[in-house]
């Protein structure tokens, strides 16, 4: 018997300050006012996108000591541009991320169910976890949270906004004027948590959202994240783009699934990806090529590299040579703030780079070029969807998210030419068939917390 | 500064079904919907179409009445009037935003970013958490004494401030020859210091569309009074008669003068809950009628009208021209109902009488204040 055909899922990132927007092209928008928004969501929603997506700034990057200037920088709040997107679009999903250090379970517990109503079913919230004492200099509790217990506040914040959520019943709302009754009889309990990071109690003041729970996103790629992500999560992000490490890491967190006691299909894999198209194989990659120029300016090699070297190397010369002399290693944790940090051995990484620039023939910036590009689709339009195709088919992700390089305008093409190949192909849908998040990821609606009116078996 | 508009101002609160507990039982209420996006901007619109200057939205972290028989629940205030923004064009959005769980930094974020899905119409009203109830979702220690509550208030709307000044206007550059989009010393960390908490910043949120949104303070109570007279663009008082709002509003503007401030830059706009009916008898039948369904009415601090349109048009305009108030924020006694009659009834009439505008002349909540886009306090160093 052959296996079933998967229906593949896309969503869209409106990136937002980091090296892959680039913001030196004369098509490149205003990275803050609403109307980007406005026309990345409609786009993606022409698309038919599964959601929307927009990560979380909590403080500016600073590198060696002072406020990042090279890459886009300030954003406005996410969960607020996403409840005004809720108003002009009608099927799009809506996810954030929020961190879980600097919140409090009640009060995000309260704007996800709010979100969700307000769009009526679309709402998903990306969790993360951001422990460091830099970006707890804008917060009350400052650097609070020790980084070996992000993890436990991580996971019991979970625990802690589901029981919030159902401590509503799904049908609490009665309004019936001819009875008095505004909510049912007990269809709105009190709390009571007490746990490692939270003790509160009391009673919750939404009631329960279209969905029940928001959909749960993560993004974690150690093996904690993807535990959480296996024991929670609704949709996982990932880096693996490619078909191999996208495999690779699809099997490892779809293989702790069952210890949950969850399906393979209730947790959907979602790797970051870049798509360029182009009326030739050669158009496009010359595309890309080009592209990658811009996301990596000469200063901002210089800067890359100053990550990993941990000192100063403005002195350097873009189109020369790696630096002969090694990576201070204690430098190399201090010199860049707000950033996530992915390189854990400067030494190791050092000398790979010096290994590649020197088979390669690499100037500085060429070297950064070619150590920093992850795997992208790029090609005619039916070439890009043969190969999303072709990896979700092969179990290397169950869709992508895709990160445009310009704002607003960078999925027109995507949307214009790919998804109808995808479409043609009967592997994407050529229209909304349900209304909230959780119908377009094929995922099921948590049950109300008394089981015996579960709105589901009546 | 001198006053640039010669009329009063009004703000209306859309809250639940309205400001009486039992307005949910009416039949036009829609009390199935109260969580519905599509009923509170229909109310945003109506309201607009009265040129009111804002709508409000409450909040609290509390569940209102232990009762099945009242409205119980609500909606992130902030989160619903930003779902409003897009579908409106003039009409000012002024959620509660509470400062005693909360983080500065958020709040900071969370409503310059209303500012800008609104092209410039957000604003605040930021209250204190005064019940243990809310205390204890935080998991907090015991609540804090009013003084410490609105000293902390005062902090909050201190340094928020200050955040919406860490961006100079023209902080981007996009400059390719040095391949800066941002110039740093565009940026200001406000590396605030106090006693609840400590800021950084600079925030992550570039200047908005009215760089400072509009402000609003509750005055009502000793600590209260001296946080608005120093920080509020506009105070919200509850008086019960003219006399009283007067003798408020004119020590308003007094401490506002002594903390340095320009008094024409304090606007006193005091709370009124009413219900509206073709005659006066009727209003009052339906008052009572309301008040037999609820049979616990709550303690009444605010001005409580119940009589006709002209009625309290004429109130308006005698409370506004005698200086007890520069306006009012009005909470329907019903929604839609009582919505539809200030904005049908009482506003024609102050239109006609010369104390209300008959269009949006300017297109921020500031331009209906009449107040000028501030400079940056950090940018003048440059």
């Amino acid at each position: 018997m052959s296996k079933p055909i998967k229906q593949i899922h896309l969503a869209a990132h409106f990136p937002g300050v980091n090296s892959t927007t680039v913001w030196s092209d004369p098509t490149s928008g205003s990275q803050t006012d609403f109307a980007s928004f406005v026309h990345l969501a409609r786009t993606a929603e022409r698309g038919k996108f599964d959601f929307f997506f927009l990560a979380e700034g909590l403080r500016l990057r600073e590198h060696r000591g002072q406020i990042f200037e090279l890459d886009v920088v300030g954003r406005p709040d996410s969960l607020t541009v996403l409840a005004a997107l809720a108003a002009v679009t009608e099927h799009l999903g809506l996810a954030a991320t929020l961190n879980t250090t600097f919140n409090e379970p009640y009060e995000l517990a309260r704007q996800f169910a709010s979100l969700d109503h307000l769009s009526r079913g679309r709402a998903a919230w990306n969790a993360v976890t951001s422990p460091d004492a830099f970006t707890g200099e804008n917060f009350r509790r400052g650097g609070f949270l020790d980084p070996a217990l992000r993890y436990q506040r991580a996971e019991e914040f979970i625990v802690v906004v589901r029981e919030l959520w159902d401590s509503w019943d799904d049908d609490a709302l009665v309004a019936d004027a001819e009875s008095g009754e505004f909510t049912r009889e007990r269809a709105v309990r009190t709390f009571d948590h007490t746990g490692a990071q939270f003790a509160i109690s009391g009673e919750f003041n939404v009631p329960r959202s279209p969905q029940g729970y928001p959909v749960q996103i993560q993004a974690g790629d150690s093996d904690e994240g993807r535990e959480l992500a296996a024991a929670y999560s609704d949709v996982i992000f990932s880096r693996h783009s490619g078909l191999r490490d996208g495999q690779a890491f699809y099997t490892d967190v779809k293989g702790r699934l069952a210890r949950y006691g969850r399906e393979s299909d209730e947790l959907k894999i979602i790797p970051a990806a870049t798509a360029i198209v182009g009326d030739t194989e050669t158009d496009a990659r010359e595309r890309f090529d080009h592209i990658r120029r811009q996301q990596v300016s000469p200063q901002g090699a210089i800067a890359f590299l100053e990550q990993v070297w941990g000192r100063d190397l403005s002195s350097y010369d873009p189109d020369g040579p790696l630096p002969a002399i090694d990576p201070d290693v204690d430098g190399g944790n201090s010199i860049t703030r707000g950033r996530v940090r992915h390189e854990k051995d400067p030494l190791a990484v050092a000398t790979k780079w010096r290994e590649i620039a020197e088979a390669k023939n690499l100037s500085i910036r060429e070297l950064i070029i070619e150590v920093t590009t992850r795997t992208a689709f790029v090609g005619t339009p039916g070439y890009v969807a043969e190969t999303i195709n072709e990896y979700v088919q092969n179990d290397a992700a169950d869709g992508y998210i895709l990160v445009p390089h310009l704002t607003p305008h960078g999925l027109d093409d995507f949307v214009d030419l790919v998804v109808p190949e995808l479409q043609e192909r009967g592997v994407f849908r050529t229209d909304y068939v349900g209304t909230t998040l959780r119908e377009h990821l094929g995922l099921m609606r948590p049950r109300s917390a008394r089981p015996e009116i579960d709105l589901a078996t009546r | 500064m001198t006053r640039t508009t010669g009329h009063l101002h009004l703000g209306v609160s859309l809250d639940g079904a309205g400001s009486h507990p039992a307005a949910w039982q009416e039949p036009d209420s829609d009390a199935g919907h109260l969580f519905d996006a599509s009923r509170i901007v229909d109310l945003a619109l109506i309201a607009e179409r009265g040129t009111l200057d804002f709508v409000t939205l409450d909040d609290s972290f509390a569940l209102q009445s232990p009762g099945t028989d009242r409205v119980r629940g609500r909606l992130d205030a902030l989160l619903a009037l930003a779902r409003v923004a897009p579908l409106t064009n003039g009409i000012g959005l002024v959620p509660t935003v509470t400062t005693t769980h909360t983080e500065p930094f958020h709040i900071s974020k969370n409503v310059a970013t209303l500012d800008l899905v609104s092209a410039g119409r957000g604003g605040w009203r930021a209250q204190v958490s005064s019940t243990e109830v809310e205390a204890t979702h935080f998991g907090r220690k015991p609540v804090a004494t009013d003084s410490d509550l609105h000293a902390e208030a005062a902090e909050v709307i201190e340094v928020v401030r200050r955040l919406w000044d860490s961006w100079d206007d023209d902080a981007v550059i996009r400059d390719q020859a040095t391949g800066r989009y941002i110039d740093r010393d565009r940026l200001h960390y406000v590396d605030f210091v106090g006693r609840f908490f400590k800021v950084r910043g600079p925030s992550i949120t570039p200047r908005s569309p009215q760089a400072q949104p509009l402000v609003a303070i509750d005055a009502d109570s000793d600590a209260s009074i001296a946080v608005a007279s120093s920080l509020a663009d506009i105070a919200v008082i509850q008086a019960l008669d003219a006399e009283s709002a007067r003798a408020r509003r004119l020590e308003l503007r007094r401490r506002a003068g002594d903390a340095g401030r320009d008094e024409d830059a304090l606007f006193v706009l005091g709370t009124v809950d009413a219900l509206f009916a073709d005659g006066t008898a009727s209003a009052a039948a339906q008052r009572a009628r309301l008040d037999a369904i609820d049979t616990e009415p709550p303690a009444r601090s605010t001005l409580d009208f119940v009589g006709t349109a002209s009625d309290f048009a004429m109130l308006a305009e005698d409370w506004f021209r005698s200086g007890a108030v520069d306006g009012f924020i009005v909470r329907p006694a019903r929604l839609p109902r009582d919505l539809l009659h200030l904005v049908d009834g009482v506003v024609p009439v102050l239109r006609e009488r010369g104390v209300f505008r008959s269009f949006y002349g300017g297109n921020t909540l500031r331009d209906h204040f009449g107040l000028v886009r501030p400079a940056n306090r950090f940018a003048a160093a440059r």
